[in-house]
């Protein structure tokens, strides 16, 4: 059998695949945080939950409307961005003109509700979703077996990130929102409606949450605390990348995931430390982080 | 006093920045076509009378008529709909954008708006670097892209704060024939203004600012009586 360094050439490969689809989630939900942060200045702590919903969703459109993967793909993301859209209009905005700080401690506490009421109804063990019929198999590589959702997510994630980064490096609507990060004010002095413009916004990053989460509800087990345990790792990959720049959060995504997984390989003990390993070295050389801007 | 080619009519205009009083009951008007300049020292409250057109400060009391409309109620974003276009102190380009994209960014408020190409002709570096990152253009060169940006959106009431500060006297010059032709073309201009020499050739009347209240106007023409005045209490 080839190996490399002692290590199987099939259990690098699964590990380097395993990583980067792991990469695509930390991408997808660290480009939300960033998009929102961008705009809102604010931390959004509801991340997780609201990811968690994504999956959630999926599962009881499932269970209770027979809803199917391909129409949760696309419904679920628009109902948890509206609920997004929801919590920015009555709640965020209602504490906009305060230390930022404030916003951070209100998604946090609204991440803790939801959690917690996702518990008292469906307990913390979690359920499984079926994977989709016609994404089921695999297809036999010469040094792995590649199930196809995997492959799928891989895609799909990626998809989704590109098409984020196109619509606001390259778009009009995307130049708005540039420039409302900038400055605002100015922004509204051209005409721009910047409220509106901010709630999209908050919904959209919400919505990717949940786009993540219905990807993810196949993969991993739907239960109330699947947000909050990765949350904490997709918050050390926004600290890596810095909060500056799109596609670093998209890369700095992937790159973590692979990482995490080449360490799975080679030093299986330091698997789930090694990002905030690289945390650490990155808050020490670069403090605003890899693509991050002066602050 | 109303009168009816009045574009903006401002009458016991006040001002807050949180619990700061800016503003004391400024009275001033702008006829259609005109070119007004605001005077006064640093700190007098003319940037703030800008900005408060704008509804970019806390509070205001008092009336803002644009075109015979009371403005005071109406949110920030929907300010330059009523055709006004805003050229803020600091310039406010956006290190986010290109050159293009800063000149394409602020939404069209009415029809017969300058277009991309009498733009570029009118400003022939902004079409050399419309490439670059906004914020990479010397001072000068910004200062004509904050300007040229809002002569696309077809506002007819331009809000002009220090355009010629830190500027080259060459660059300074040219932005007062970039001046003349926008008058020429029949839009009313509200200039505040340090640079006086700059001012006194273009500008159809004067007000003298201080403390947030408007001290004296006075036309062009009445400008040669007043200038020992005016060279005292600006100190140029």
């Amino acid at each position: 059998m080839t190996t490399i360094l002692g290590v199987p050439l099939v259990a690098l490969f699964g590990q380097l695949l395993l990583g980067l689809i792991n990469g695509a989630f930390y991408a997808l939900l660290s480009l939300g945080l960033a998009v929102i942060f961008g705009l809102l200045r604010i931390i959004n702590f509801a991340h997780g939950a609201q990811y968690m919903l994504g999956a959630f969703g999926a599962l009881l459109f499932l269970q209770y409307l027979n809803i199917d993967y391909w129409v949760a793909l696309a419904l679920v993301p628009l109902t948890v961005g509206a609920i997004g859209i929801l919590i920015e209009r009555f709640l965020l905005r209602r504490i906009a003109h305060l230390d930022h700080l404030y916003g951070l401690l209100l998604t946090f506490g609204l991440a803790m509700i939801i959690e917690g009421s996702f518990v008292n109804f469906f307990g913390v063990s979690g359920a499984n979703y079926p994977i989709p019929e016609a994404l089921q198999g695999g297809f036999k590589l010469d040094f792995m077996f590649l199930p196809t959702y995997r492959a799928w997510v891989l895609v799909a994630g990626l998809g989704m990130c590109l098409f984020t980064w196109f619509m606001i490096e390259k778009t009009r609507l995307g130049a708005y929102l540039r420039a409302g990060t900038e400055k605002p004010q100015l922004m509204q002095a051209f005409g721009v409606n910047m409220p509106l413009l901010t709630t999209l916004t908050y919904g959209f990053g919400v919505a990717l949450a949940g786009f993540a989460g219905v990807l993810a509800a196949p993969i991993y087990s739907v239960s109330p605390a699947m947000g909050s345990n990765l949350l904490i790792v997709v918050f050390a990959v926004v600290v890596i990348g810095g909060m500056g720049s799109i596609m670093g959060a998209i890369l700095t995504g992937l790159a973590m995931g692979v990482i995490e997984g080449l360490t799975k390989v080679f030093w299986p003990e330091s698997a789930s430390t090694v990002i905030f390993f690289v945390m650490v070295l990155v808050l020490l050389v670069r403090p605003n982080g890899l693509f991050g801007k002066e602050v | 006093m109303s009168r009816p080619d009045a574009q903006l009519l401002i009458s016991n205009l006040h001002a807050f920045y949180g619990e700061s009083h800016i503003l004391h009951g400024i009275n001033l008007e702008v006829n259609r076509g005109e070119l007004v300049t605001l005077l006064g020292r640093n700190g007098s409250g003319r940037s703030t009378t800008l900005k408060a057109i704008m509804n970019m400060v806390d509070r205001r009391t008092g009336s803002i008529m644009i075109d015979g409309r009371e403005t005071l109620n109406v949110a920030p974003h929907r300010i330059a709909r009523l055709g006004v276009g805003f050229c803020p102190e600091e310039r406010g380009i956006f290190a986010s954008l290109s050159v293009e994209e800063n000149l394409l960014l602020p939404p069209t408020v009415a029809s017969g708006g300058m277009s991309l190409d009498e733009l570029f002709e009118m400003f022939p570096n902004l079409y050399e670097r419309r490439k670059s990152q906004g914020t990479r253009l010397s001072g000068g060169e910004q200062q004509m892209l904050a300007m040229a940006r809002i002569l696309r959106t077809g506002a007819k009431l331009l809000l002009l704060d220090e355009i010629t500060e830190g500027l080259a006297p060459v660059i300074v010059e040219r932005l007062g024939e970039v001046l003349m032709e926008l008058k020429r073309r029949g839009m009313t201009i509200v200039l505040v203004e340090q640079n006086f020499r700059f001012a006194a050739p273009l500008a159809d009347r004067h007000y003298l600012i201080e403390h947030g209240q408007v001290i004296d106007s006075f036309s062009a023409a009445e400008l040669a009586g007043k200038r020992d005045q005016l060279n005292a209490m600006l100190g140029v």
